[in-house]
């Protein structure tokens, strides 16, 4: 066994438990501002599984986006509100069916990946680079890339007329 | 062993699941929220993985003819612009919940009760 | 001639109603303008008539060859998978026949309503709805697959309504056209299940394609025929349904003359020529048989009726009705050009009698109100000596009572006589039931004699039964007299288009055997004709023995008598003659024993269904909903967490069967 390979196993598994850890984080801290910290770290996670893939573009995306931009207006927004901790965390009906939901998921989506058991997933990912990626998004996918645009403007109007102050007189 | 595809799908699948069970457990809006993206994570980190396993096989020439190795890729970056949309507006109902309630617990939240 | 220039034929008379109609709606103005009015009614339908006759030149001009119809399409109408029918139009002989006699005939009395309606206040309105009939009319006529034929048979229906019902305010005229309204929708009612049988069987309504495969019909041409008569007895007035017609003589008297005379009522019988191959099949000949008795007995029964009325235009109406009678024995004989004959020399004397009718009422009306008496200006007991003052109206009015009697070389003795001929000869393959009919329609050939006869000598001759030293009754204007006149001369020399061919000759009947020939096959009975010949030199000798003698009869008798004359006949008939005089009482039979029961039922039955089964079918649905929702709605519980959860188990549900299924 190369060193080489070594390195990805460990590389792999480091970031995959990590990256589990982070999840079981955001939904067993009772303080938001902790959860969101463990979604970060969860974000952090799965862009170092994106570089596992050889998918750089998309890793470095990932940090700037989410952990950057996304989680940064999460925790601007719990801070602005001042939120307390959840009460009332006893085990009742709901939490017992949500978990057996969460069990019944997992199931399913084992039994529609066991097809891909033992794909191989190594080798060069030409695009991964920022090159093709860009080449592909000005050619075969220049009008989904434009809707986004007319998408992300609607947001940011909706956003502004939702969370304004109305002034009832 | 080196990891596979089938290692990396089990590990998205295991996010959705805990971003299934938070979005049906916790009671804060935000955290919910949070779950959401959580999930929408776990599915990119599918799709990503798609993306490579049919660009290795198409490189080693045994691959599907109708599958484009490129789309799992775009679809990803597509994902997370929309995720980013999608938070804003959320946060913003928050907020304006938040001014009205004073709280955001989605438990006390039920005006659209018949 | 183009298909433009065809398609005026059509479209003329449409686009006169419509010009009449909306500016008259719009202008008041322009309802005033009399003159202006009729000029274009009368040339919507002057013009078309002017292009039939073009087309029918055309027709004549190669001898004796068979030719085409000429169609033509203005519009598609209905186009799916399964059947195209297109506004589409054909001139054959036939319709080119039925078309000038409408459009001539229509004409003529356009110009005598342009006098008649005279300073009437819905003038305008009268043109638009004669122009109207005359467009639905020559759909009827003109168009080449059934669809067509009832977009027009409906549509003459709903202008004869409206003609009927022309002064709507007096009751008793709205309530007439109602009732043809009703009569009318019966016999509808059949040719829409006709229609649908014989699309059923033939998967096309063209008549072409119907008379093509008319002998593959088999059984179903039983059915089909039957409920082709049916429909023709509503629009023909026969037997059970013609009773709207004489009340329908409270219609303006042109209209009585051009609808209810000549064109209209006479559009069943063309409907059967239209489509007798599939009369002639063998399956239908029991039908023809029933066509023939009951044209028989609605001709007796309403010549009968005739004899004691005393209104000019009732006489006139159970006269028009008994000649339809005439009509359809020609037909359940299977002579379909006969029926067509008589149709077209009827449309001359009849048209001509009414006119004339409509001149006397015209004049007796001014009379009356110039010498302030409160009397019925149609009863002909108030009449008498109308000759003298009123010349052409009078000699029309003759020449066209002799010609519907029967007198030898006036039209109505050459259709009259080869109806009952083809009737007699009919006996004697084609059941001896025919000779029944035979002698009825001759029984009823004396009845109209005689009581065409009474009605011109009350009317005309004799002595005046009104005053007459300060004011007499006028004599019409000529835009009256000269349509009289035309129809006058038409009404004598209308017969030699048919003359008897077993007397003068085969080809001596240009109607049957250069006209008609292929296109229209009438069950043969000239072998027949020509075993009896000496018979047919008999029934001829008869016929002329019955009208000169009958007529010669009742003019004397009612010129020795006067009006006491009616009670000689009254002694005559004995206790019938109560029957008579009342109509035998079938509009008190129809009210009793069919209106009475609706009626009940209507305040009855329909009302307490309506109140139960409908409104709790509707109020009963309402609650059941109401009630469903009250219980469904408390799935809605506002909480963003169950909504959620539902959603998930839906998902993992719709997953499992997707990937175990």
């Amino acid at each position: 066994m190369t060193f080489d390979s070594i390195f990805q196993i460990a590389f792999f598994w480091f970031f995959a438990i990590l990256g589990i850890a982070g999840g079981i984080g955001l939904i067993t801290q009772k303080n938001p501002v902790m959860a969101a910290l463990s979604l970060i770290l969860n974000f952090f996670s799965i862009a170092g599984l994106y570089l596992s893939l050889q998918a750089e573009f998309l890793a470095v995306i990932q940090i700037l986006v989410y952990a950057g931009a996304i989680m940064v207006l999460f925790l601007f927004v719990i801070m602005l509100l001042n939120m307390q901790d959840e009460q009332n965390q006893q085990f009742d009906v709901m939490k017992g069916l949500a978990f057996l939901l969460g069990l019944g998921f997992f199931g399913e989506l084992l039994f529609v990946f066991n097809s891909f058991m033992g794909k191989s997933v190594s080798g060069a990912f030409p695009l991964g680079k920022v090159e093709p990626i860009g080449m592909q998004m000005m050619t075969n996918y220049l009008f989904p890339f434009e809707m986004i645009s007319v998408v992300l403007l609607a947001a940011l109007i909706g956003a502004i007329i939702i969370a304004k102050k109305h002034s009832y007189k | 062993m080196e990891p596979n595809a089938f290692m990396y799908l089990t590990v998205a699948a295991v996010m959705f699941a805990i971003g299934v069970v938070g979005v049906l457990t916790r009671r804060n809006g935000i955290v919910v929220f949070m779950c959401v993206e959580l999930m929408l994570n776990a599915v990119n980190l599918s799709l990503i993985t798609f993306s490579k396993m049919h660009s290795v096989a198409a490189a080693a020439g045994g691959a599907a003819a109708n599958v484009n190795p490129a789309a799992g890729s775009m679809m990803v970056f597509f994902v997370m612009c929309v995720a980013a949309a999608e938070a804003v507006v959320g946060l913003a109902i928050v907020i304006s919940i938040f001014r009205n309630k004073l709280h955001i617990d989605i438990n006390d939240v039920n005006i659209f009760k018949w | 001639m183009s298909n433009t220039v065809l398609s005026l034929i059509v479209l003329l008379p449409l686009a006169g109603a419509a010009l009449i109609g909306l500016t008259g709606f719009l202008n008041e103005r322009f309802r005033h303008q009399e003159k202006l009015i009729g000029l274009i009614a009368t040339s919507a339908v002057a013009i078309p008539f002017f292009i039939i006759l073009a087309a029918f030149l055309q027709f004549t001009s190669g001898h004796g060859e068979h030719h085409d119809a000429i169609r033509f399409s203005i519009i598609p109408w209905i186009e799916t998978a399964g059947i195209k029918i297109n506004f589409s139009y054909h001139l054959d002989q036939l319709s080119l026949l039925m078309g000038m006699i409408v459009t001539g005939i229509g004409s003529l009395i356009h110009i005598y309503s342009i006098a008649y309606m005279h300073h009437d206040k819905g003038f305008y309105k009268f043109f638009l709805y004669l122009n109207l009939f005359i467009f639905a009319m020559l759909n009827l006529i003109l168009g080449d697959n059934m669809a067509v034929l009832f977009l027009g048979w409906e549509g003459v229906g709903v202008c004869s309504y409206l003609l009927i019902g022309f002064w709507y305010e007096d009751m008793e005229k709205a309530k007439a056209a109602q009732k043809a309204f009703v009569a009318n929708r019966i016999g509808d009612f059949a040719m829409i299940g006709a229609m649908f049988m014989i699309f059923g069987q033939v998967h096309s309504l063209n008549f072409a394609d119907i008379n093509a495969s008319a002998g593959s019909l088999g059984d179903n041409a039983f059915w089909i025929t039957l409920l082709l008569f049916i429909a023709a007895t509503g629009k023909s007035a026969q037997i059970p349904l013609y009773v709207w017609l004489p009340d329908a003589m409270a219609g303006p008297t042109p209209v009585s003359a051009l609808i209810h005379a000549a064109t209209m009522v006479t559009s069943g019988i063309y409907l059967i020529a239209r489509m007798h191959p599939v009369f002639n099949v063998p399956a239908a000949e029991p039908v023809l048989i029933v066509i023939a008795v009951v044209a028989a007995a609605t001709a007796i029964l309403a010549a009968l009726i005739a004899i004691a009325q005393n209104d000019i235009k009732k006489v006139l109406a159970y006269s028009t009705v008994s000649q339809l009678g005439f009509m359809f024995m020609a037909l359940g004989a299977g002579a379909y050009t006969t029926a067509i004959f008589h149709v077209m020399t009827h449309a001359f004397f009849k048209a001509c009698l009414f006119l004339g009718s409509g001149s006397v009422i015209h004049a007796m009306h001014h009379y009356f109100d110039e010498t302030h008496e409160h009397k019925d200006p149609q009863d002909i007991r108030f009449m008498g000596g109308l000759k003298k003052y009123m010349p052409a109206t009078g000699m029309t009015f003759w020449i066209s009572t002799l010609a519907i009697a029967g007198i030898p070389g006036l039209s109505g003795f050459f259709s009259k006589d080869e109806i009952l001929a083809n009737t007699f000869f009919s006996g004697f393959d084609h059941g001896s039931i025919y000779f029944i009919v035979w002698l009825v329609g001759t029984i009823t050939a004396c009845l109209t004699a005689f009581y065409m006869t009474r009605l011109t000598y009350l009317t005309f001759f004799g002595e005046a039964r009104y005053k007459t030293d300060k004011h007499h009754p006028h004599e019409s204007s000529p835009l009256m007299t000269i349509p009289l006149w035309i129809l006058g001369i038409l009404a004598v020399v209308g017969g030699y288009l048919g003359l008897p061919a077993g007397v003068f000759g085969h080809n001596a009947h240009i109607l049957n055997h250069t006209w008609f020939h292929g296109l229209i096959n009438n069950r043969d009975l000239e072998h027949t004709m020509h075993e009896h010949i000496a018979l047919e030199y008999g029934l001829l000798v008869l016929a002329i023995a019955i009208a000169v003698g009958v007529v010669y009869f009742a003019y004397n008798f009612y010129a020795k008598n006067g009006l006491e004359g009616d009670e000689k006949v009254k002694k005559v008939f004995g206790s019938m003659y109560k029957w008579m005089e009342n109509k035998f009482y079938v509009d008190e039979f129809y009210e009793k024993t069919i209106l009475k029961p609706f009626v009940w039922a209507g305040d009855n039955i329909v009302v307490w269904f309506d109140k139960n089964i409908i409104d709790g079918v509707i109020n009963g649905s309402a609650s059941a909903t109401a009630a469903v929702g009250d219980v469904i709605r408390r799935m809605q519980t506002g909480y963003v967490a169950h909504y959620a959860l539902i959603i998930s188990i839906g998902v993992v549900i719709i997953i499992g069967y997707l990937i175990l299924g």
